[in-house]
Formats: C-alpha cells, structure tokens, sequence
C-alpha cells in the first residue's frame, strides 16, 4: 500500500497500485478487487482516489495504436498524456479539438471527466470528439463504445467518472490546426456587466476566451479579457519551453490573506502591460500554470479546494456577483480566479458538466473558515440553476450532487459494479 | 539513421525510440521475444515518425544466429546504433534456489549482450563508425545481497564496455554504458509494489538519447545516481557488510 494523493493534496490515503502494462491483458488485473482507473491525477479531489483500495495506474498504457493523417483520426491507449498528442500532431498539421488548462492529462482522464477548454463556445466538450471507447468491465467483458455503437453505455462513460468500466483506448477525432501561434489579446475590464458584453462581442470572432479576475475586488470588480485565434500562418517570437518546478512544498500555504491582495494587484498590473494584440505561442496561453511544475505545493502541506461552478446566463450575472461578495467578504480566495462563458451545446455525457452559462473556478487553501463559505456558495449556485464540476471537487454535498445532476438514476444503471472511488462513494453511496 | 535495438519491448528502449522516431525519423530493426507487444510498439513508432521498421526473429543466445542477425542487418545499409537493452531483473532468491534461475539470469544479462556487442563491432570496426550502447545498472556498482546475480552480470556489461571502450579509442566507433537507477518501467513492478522510489522513464529515455547522441563513455541517469554510486562503491567492506542496502 501506497500513499497517493491527487491535485488538491488534501490528504494521502493508502492505495493497492496496480499497473496496467498491456492494453490486451487489462481485464486480467481487474479482478483483484473493486477500484478506479489512475493517470496523472490532476483531479482535484477524490475523483481518482480510492482509499484503502485498488488504483489501476494507466500510465503505461501510453502507446498510439493507429493514425489517419487525410481524416485526423487518431486512436490510442486511455494513458497517453494530451501534452504528448499536441507535439506530436500540431507539427503536423492537427490538434486536439479540446485541452483543459492542464496538457499534463491521459485521454482516459478527459474522457471521464468530459474536461473542457477555453474555446468551449465554438467546440464544446473534450466527449464531443471521441468517437470511440473500448471499455473493459470488471467482469472482463469488453464494450467498443461510440455517439453511435451503444449510445447509451457511450453517454454514461463520456463524464462517467471511470465509473462504467476500465476505459482502455479511445478513438479522436482531431482538428485542423493553424499551427502552434495564437493571435492574442488582453482586455482590461471593470464589473460584471463588462464581462458579459466582451463574451458576446467574442464569441463569433475568437476561438479561445477566459477572463482573471482580482476575486479581492468584490463589488468593483476588475479583471482581464483574454482571448486568442490562430494567427492564420503567422510565427511570433521563437518560444522555448522552459519549466520549473516548485521545489518543495512550504510548512504554511503561501496562498493567504497577507498574499492574497498584493498577489492580485501585481497581476492586474502586470497583465495591464500585455493589453492589446500579440502573436503568442499555445502553450503559455492556453496551459500558464504548466510552466511551474507542482505548482499546488503553493498552498502548503494541507493542501487546496478548489470550487468549480456553472450557472445558467440568465441568472449568471446575480449568481456570480453574490458568490464573489460573499468570497470578497470570506478573505479566502486564490490568485488565479478564472470566468468563462461556455456555450449553448448538448452534452455528450449523462453527467457532464459543461452547459450553457457562465462558470466560475477559484482555489482556496485548507482553513476552517471554508465550510461556510462553501455552504453559502452552494446555495447560490444551486438555486440559480447551476452545478459543480466533480473533476475539482472534494466535498460537496450529496444532496447538491443528486439535485444538480438529474441524470444519475439513469448513469447509475450502466455502473460497473468493479468500480469505486472516493467521489462515487461519497457521492453516489457506493 | 538506422538504429538496432535488441530487447526492444523494455520499457526504457522503447521511450528511447519515441525520441528517435519524433526528432530523427529513424529507421528501425527491432528484436524482442514478446512478438505481440512488439508489434503495438511498431505501430506506435509509425505514427511517432519512424520512416521504417522491421522486426527481426527473436535469438538471444545462439552464437551463430546473432552474428548472421548482425550479418544481414548490415547488409541491408549502414547502421549508426545499436542498442542493447534487454534484460531480465531476477529474482535474488530464486537465482540462490535453483541453480537454473541463476544461469539463465546471467546468460540474458551478462552474456547474450556482449554477443550482440561483438556481431556488431567487428562491422563497426570495418567501416569507423557506428556506435554501440549497453543498457546497464547501477546495480552493477557494487554487489549487494538483495540483487548480486543480476548486478553482478550488469557489472560483466560495464567492464567489457570499459574494454570495448579502449579498443575503439581513437576511432570513430563509439561504445556507450548507459546506468539508470530504478525506472518507472514493467520491469520494477515488484520494487514498485513495495514503494520503492523509482524515476519517471521518460526523464531516463531522454537522458539516455542524449547521452548517446554525444557518445559519451559513461552515463547515470538520473544523474544523481553518479554521486550516489561513488559514494556506495567508496564504503569500506567492513562497514559495507554491516549494512542492509
């Protein structure tokens, strides 16, 4: 038995680690016992734990297993890391259609969480571009998956949490890519009402939008408009990509109410110098954090929350304004508190997250203070109509699971009996 | 470039020809016993950019069919590297049990790959040039009673490196000692299990291809098992015996 512990680092429970070496002999390591699929652990929470029990490691299940340059088909093992797919692809001419804002994820992972990105307005959902899932279930059956072979085992694995069996190779519709440079701008904006009109302004025009906002501003609140399109041929400046890793993990949370507002402020300033267009490469745009390895050592050895939300637009502007008041008032808050306006497209999984609707997502360091917090938050998100994000969430109420989910009775039929994490416990009971 | 990988399913060579297939479109002969897998790996190398692979039959041990082996592969077109990566970590127990587990652990570790070494450099002598690079241990340092018969046979590798390496000194024919540390490979399932720590197998691979790629005689990766190993190798036998390391 291991320690392991996922992105938040809010504790390290003792697992089984099983590894899976061979695509073709998985179902064989499935019977040890009831467990959840692992690959980078970059959930937040207890999606990918599973205490006391198995974890079915994926990362060597990392190989491509066929490539069609004239469609942008590509098929592949569920541990191959998304980073890895762009190097590969983007020189030659296609991408992924959706990258979270970590690249540092397996394609098993964004399947089961149904992840999304900055340009979800004009392509939705990681599920949207699979077109095929080979499952393996604990009781060795395999089940190739697809929007249309088995649409229903399909739509309760896209988002399923690994939850409907082992999921073992997956086929990717990939996406012309405009190469690697990114026209980008960045547009200072003040209140909520400013947010919105510089979502709709660009929607039509540009593919990747996010804003940060000073989560400290509270009811004047200032933040930055980022967006971003291919630069149609165009090459900036040489980029090289340089890493560095948060050395150690500090004895407190560097993260705090004396950092909190100086952090911000400086960030406000520096990004004022970026305003305006400029040709930057994809990777410091679209993935800023991944340029510090371990970078969650920041909050300290207890670790981090963070709270993901969706609200419907119709009641996005009062819904976000009350929570970040009540986050302003909290003192808690995190240095990189992100909006963004999804847009209005079916989901492809029973329990995807993504709708239509502004969503929020911000870090908060482990304190007792967070609780209530936590619980006001909910009660904002929830009766304007919104939902979290399971692949962040460590503790929100069952209750708040099954009201903002209405599909789980039906997800709950195409569970594999084999498979359990910390989440599907808490929140599903089992 | 045209590169030779004898034991090609291990998890290290097969990482280390990614790089290959990505930044240098190589062409490959490939060998390993486990045929199934080594297919998966053929196709994967495809589609990372190798321009052209072909899987040779598994012989590890017949004298005479590792030199034809290298005969033909020659034949086809010059060849820069040869990389020799299988291995078989052994279990100590059993190698001191049965005296069968014990030969064989030292016939695939020790003595298959300095056949393939020699197939190989006497066509590499020929042309001065080409370059030869065995996947060895750190293991092979310095004999420890929980894995002798498998460093012992590691350490065979690096002294008849040494030699090779002083043969073709001067030439333009280079032999490579690659040592890592334990690996996140199949391989250390076992040290794995027990929570040993063991280093990410991309960060070997690429530390591998780039020491190769310089020819450098000798290369611990990770690195910090350069410093560890002298320290190890350095602790006198009457203090030695008294550890359990």
């Amino acid at each position: 038995m291991r320690p392991v512990s996922s992105w938040g680092r809010l504790e390290a429970p003792l697992h089984d680690i099983v590894e899976l070496t061979d695509r073709d002999t998985v179902a064989a390591s499935l019977l040890r016992g009831r467990g959840i699929a692992y690959g980078m652990g970059r959930s937040y929470g207890d999606a990918c734990l599973n205490p006391g029990g198995i974890l079915w490691r994926t990362a060597s299940l990392d190989r491509l297993i066929s490539f069609d340059p004239a469609t942008g088909r590509l098929a592949c093992e569920a541990g191959v890391v998304l980073r890895d797919i762009q190097k590969l692809m983007i020189p030659r001419g296609w991408s992924l259609p959706v990258v979270p804002g970590t690249q540092f994820v397996t394609v098993g992972g964004a399947i089961a969480n149904d992840v999304h990105g900055k340009n979800h307005h004009v392509v939705g959902s990681f599920g949207e571009h699979v077109r095929r899932i080979r499952l393996v279930r604990s009781d060795g059956e395999r089940i190739d998956c697809g929007p249309d072979l088995r649409p229903d085992v399909f739509a309760a694995t896209v988002a399923g949490l690994g939850l409907t069996g082992l999921i073992v190779e997956a086929e990717l519709q990939l996406r012309p890519s405009g190469g690697p440079w990114l026209e980008a701008e960045t547009v200072p904006f003040d209140g909520l009402a400013d947010f919105f009109a510089l979502s709709d302004e660009s929607e039509a025009g540009w593919e990747h939008t996010v804003a940060w906002i000073d989560c400290t501003s509270g009811s004047d609140l200032r933040g930055l408009f980022m967006r971003a399109r291919p630069a149609g041929g165009r090459s900036g400046k040489p980029w090289r990509e340089r890493s560095r890793r948060m050395p150690l993990t500090p004895p407190v949370s560097l993260v705090n109410r004396l950092s909190l507002k100086p952090f911000n402020a400086l960030y406000f300033r520096l990004g004022r110098r970026r305003i305006g267009v400029q040709l930057v490469h994809y990777e410091p745009f679209l993935f800023p954090l991944d340029s510090v390895l371990e970078w969650n050592r920041l909050y300290g050895p207890r670790g981090f929350y963070q709270y993901q939300s969706v609200v419907p637009r119709a009641a996005a502007l009062e819904a976000t304004r009350d929570m970040l008041a009540a986050i302003a008032r909290s003192g808690e808050g995190s240095f990189l508190a992100v909006l963004k306006m999804f847009g209005d497209r079916p989901p492809t999984g029973l329990l995807s997250f993504p709708r239509e609707g502004v969503t929020l997502a911000l870090d908060f360091r482990y304190s007792r203070r967070l609780p209530p917090l936590f619980a006001r938050l909910d009660d904002i998100v929830r009766a304007a109509g919104g939902r979290l994000y399971p692949a962040k969430d460590a503790r929100m109420p069952r209750a708040l699971y099954e009201a903002t989910y209405p599909n789980l009775p039906v997800f709950a039929r195409h569970r594999d009996p084999g498979m359990t994490s910390g989440m599907s416990r808490r929140l599903m009971g089992r | 470039m045209k590169i030779v990988v004898i034991g090609a399913t291990s998890g290290i060579a097969e990482h280390c020809c990614r790089l290959w297939a990505t930044e240098d479109a190589a062409d490959f002969v490939l060998m390993a016993r486990d045929t199934v897998k080594l297919e998966k790996i053929a196709a994967d190398l495809t589609i990372r950019g190798a321009r052209s692979i072909s899987l040779a039959k598994a012989e590890f041990f017949d004298p005479a069919a590792i030199a034809a082996f290298a005969d033909e592969a020659v034949t086809a077109g010059p060849i820069d590297l040869v990389l020799i990566a299988h291995g078989w970590l052994s279990d100590q127990q059993s190698c001191q049990d049965e005296l069968a587990v014990c030969r064989e652990s030292v016939e695939v570790n020790a003595v298959s790959p300095v056949l393939f070494a020699e197939a190989f450099a006497r066509h590499f002598a020929k042309a001065d040039r080409g370059t030869i690079a065995f996947l060895g241990s750190v293991a092979g340092d310095r004999g420890r009673k929980v894995n002798y018969t498998y460093g012992a046979s590691k350490g065979f590798v690096a002294r008849y490196a040494e030699g090779m390496q002083h043969r073709f000194a001067g030439s333009g024919v280079k032999i490579v000692l690659i040592k890592p540390g334990p690996t996140d490979t199949p391989m250390t399932a076992a040290q794995k299990a027990k929570g040993k720590r063991v280093a990410p197998v991309a960060q070997v691979a690429r530390e591998t291809v780039n020491g190769i790629r310089r020819g450098r005689p000798m290369v611990y990766t990770p690195a910090i098992w350069w410093p560890i190993m002298l320290i190890v190798r350095h602790i006198p036998r009457f203090v030695f015996n008294r550890l359990s390391i």
